[in-house]
């Protein structure tokens, strides 16, 4: 990929990230911090699909800028053909991985396997 | 580093204090960015306790809502805040908005591209943030 | 290493002085570099380089250093003055507000010996941007007229085209301190002064160069290049607006 269009994907998700996290963080003062973080509240939270698949799409775009924004800040540390593969792939398994993690819990939650 | 590259470095990279605000919010941009993908990758692990039902879920509370937890979440805040007030910044200099128009310079060659709506921008950034960690910290210590 | 010495014959009741600290490193036999220090007088408009030059002529003549035009046009004598990279003959010990001045070589180029540094990198990644006009037909060839431009046309790149290559901004910069492969401040302004220059019809061909994983997108702003520019060029402005063609915000 060029890295003009990756680096179009960085911002995009910034920007889309920064709409979502503000209703994520707006939703835990709706009813008050703590009791926005108490058990049945956060699982109806995650069984309300809408919520969920909002914060499905915040995983999915943070886990993309971040894990790009890491990978800039190693390929400006180092260089070497063998060391940026190793960075370029090793983000992109990291992107993967937490993305995974973390669907396994939103899906999992929303379909009552608790 | 060898003599060879004579490259300046890390420490030559992070050092903030030669030129100006711009050079600091670039470091803090960087810091801030690895901090909060530090916590990201933190938070999707500890919210995953919910999967061990109320007494994981109760179990991991009780670790955050401690004073070290609202202190650390409270850093947490002010980075997001930083990062993306200041994100904005460089995204709208990024595509050439607010870094000034070309023309002939003039003694003593003061550059455009540093001025005063970018460094209100990263003053913006700053304050925000650390207004928006008070908030924080009221809300989290005030219940 | 280190050295005292001090010149006092012809000296004038305005003359102040001021320790000059010189780093030493020769790669044929040293194994890091030290500083030697002189005593050296200096008058209001003395600059940095008249200084070098008195020790060079009364001290030690050992001292490799690399200067041509004395003001600022040829972008020879460029090195880190009290920290900052800055041009030695625009420098004025006066201004510098400090009875210690330290010159060391420019960061983020191979020195050569002493405060010469190796230049070779700067010119291949000026070179590889296409620094020339690029279009189908020439001037030569036409026979009615040259190729016009307005001069608002100038405007957009003349600021640009003043760059001497010193390579203070490449030696300012955060990215290459510790990016070897990074094009560079310097480049990347060049790769602008090309592409809004309204004669030239190169533009993709130098963006294709430049969107690279150690291109244009490892210019983070911070600015440090423009603030060191000796002849008012501001690199900063020259590589956002040439990614604002990258990002479409310009055509």
């Amino acid at each position: 990929m060029r890295e003009s269009t990756i680096m179009k994907v960085h911002y995009g998700t910034a920007l889309a990230a920064v709409a979502l996290v503000a209703v994520h963080i707006l939703m835990r003062l709706t009813m008050g911090y703590s009791e926005s973080l108490e058990y049945e509240n956060v699982l109806a939270n995650y069984k309300f699909v809408p919520y969920a698949i909002m914060l499905e799409l915040i995983l999915i775009l943070l886990s993309v800028h971040g894990f790009n924004g890491l990978r800039v800040i190693l390929l400006e540390l180092k260089q070497g053909k063998m060391y940026e593969k190793a960075v370029s792939y090793g983000c992109l398994a990291g992107m993967i991985g937490l993305i995974a993690y973390g669907s396994r819990t939103i899906i999992m939650t929303n379909m009552g396997m608790v | 580093m060898t003599q060879d590259e004579h490259k300046e470095g890390v420490k030559g990279m992070v050092n903030p204090r030669r030129y100006g605000i711009e050079r600091v919010a670039y470091l803090m941009m960087r810091l801030s960015g690895l901090g909060l993908l530090a916590y990201f990758i933190g938070h999707i692990y500890e919210t995953s306790n919910i999967l061990r039902g109320q007494v994981g879920w109760d179990e991991f509370m009780d670790l955050i809502s401690g004073t070290e937890g609202h202190i650390v979440m409270s850093i947490v805040i002010a980075m997001c805040v930083f990062h993306t007030v200041n994100g904005v910044r460089v995204m709208l200099g990024h595509g050439g908005v607010g870094v000034g128009t070309p023309a002939r310079p003039d003694y003593p060659y003061d550059p455009a591209s540093q001025n005063y709506r970018h460094k209100i921008g990263i003053y913006s950034a700053i304050v925000l943030a650390a207004f928006a960690m008070m908030y924080g910290l009221a809300v989290m210590f005030g219940e | 290493m280190a050295q005292v010495s001090s010149m006092s014959d012809g000296q004038s009741s305005t003359m102040k002085s001021i320790t000059l600290k010189i780093s030493r490193f020769n790669p044929e036999h040293d194994e890091s570099s030290q500083f030697m220090e002189f005593n050296v007088n200096y008058e209001k408009w003395t600059t940095v380089l008249e200084a070098i030059l008195d020790v060079k002529k009364h001290f030690d003549h050992s001292v490799a250093v690399r200067y041509s035009c004395r003001q600022a046009t040829c972008g020879s004598c460029g090195m880190i003055i009290n920290g900052k990279p800055r041009l030695a003959c625009f420098t004025k010990i006066s201004e510098l507000d400090s009875n210690v001045v330290t010159v060391e070589p420019m960061n983020n180029f191979p020195v050569i010996r002493d405060l010469a540094v190796k230049f070779e990198r700067l010119f291949d990644t000026h070179q590889k941007i296409k620094p020339y006009l690029i279009r189908d037909d020439t001037e030569l060839e036409s026979d009615q007229k040259e190729f016009l431009q307005t001069p608002e046309e100038v405007e957009q790149y003349i600021q640009f085209a003043n760059c001497i290559k010193c390579g203070l901004c490449n030696s300012a910069c955060p990215t290459m301190a510790t990016d070897s492969s990074f094009v560079g401040p310097q480049a990347l302004a060049q790769a602008y002064r090309y592409v809004a220059d309204s004669r030239d019809k190169g533009k993709d061909s130098r963006l294709k160069v430049i969107d690279d994983s150690h291109g244009i997108w490892r210019c983070h702003f911070a600015g440090s290049c423009s603030q060191v520019c000796p002849k008012g060029v501001d690199p900063a402005m020259g590589i956002q607006l040439l990614r604002g063609y990258m990002l479409g915000f310009r055509d």
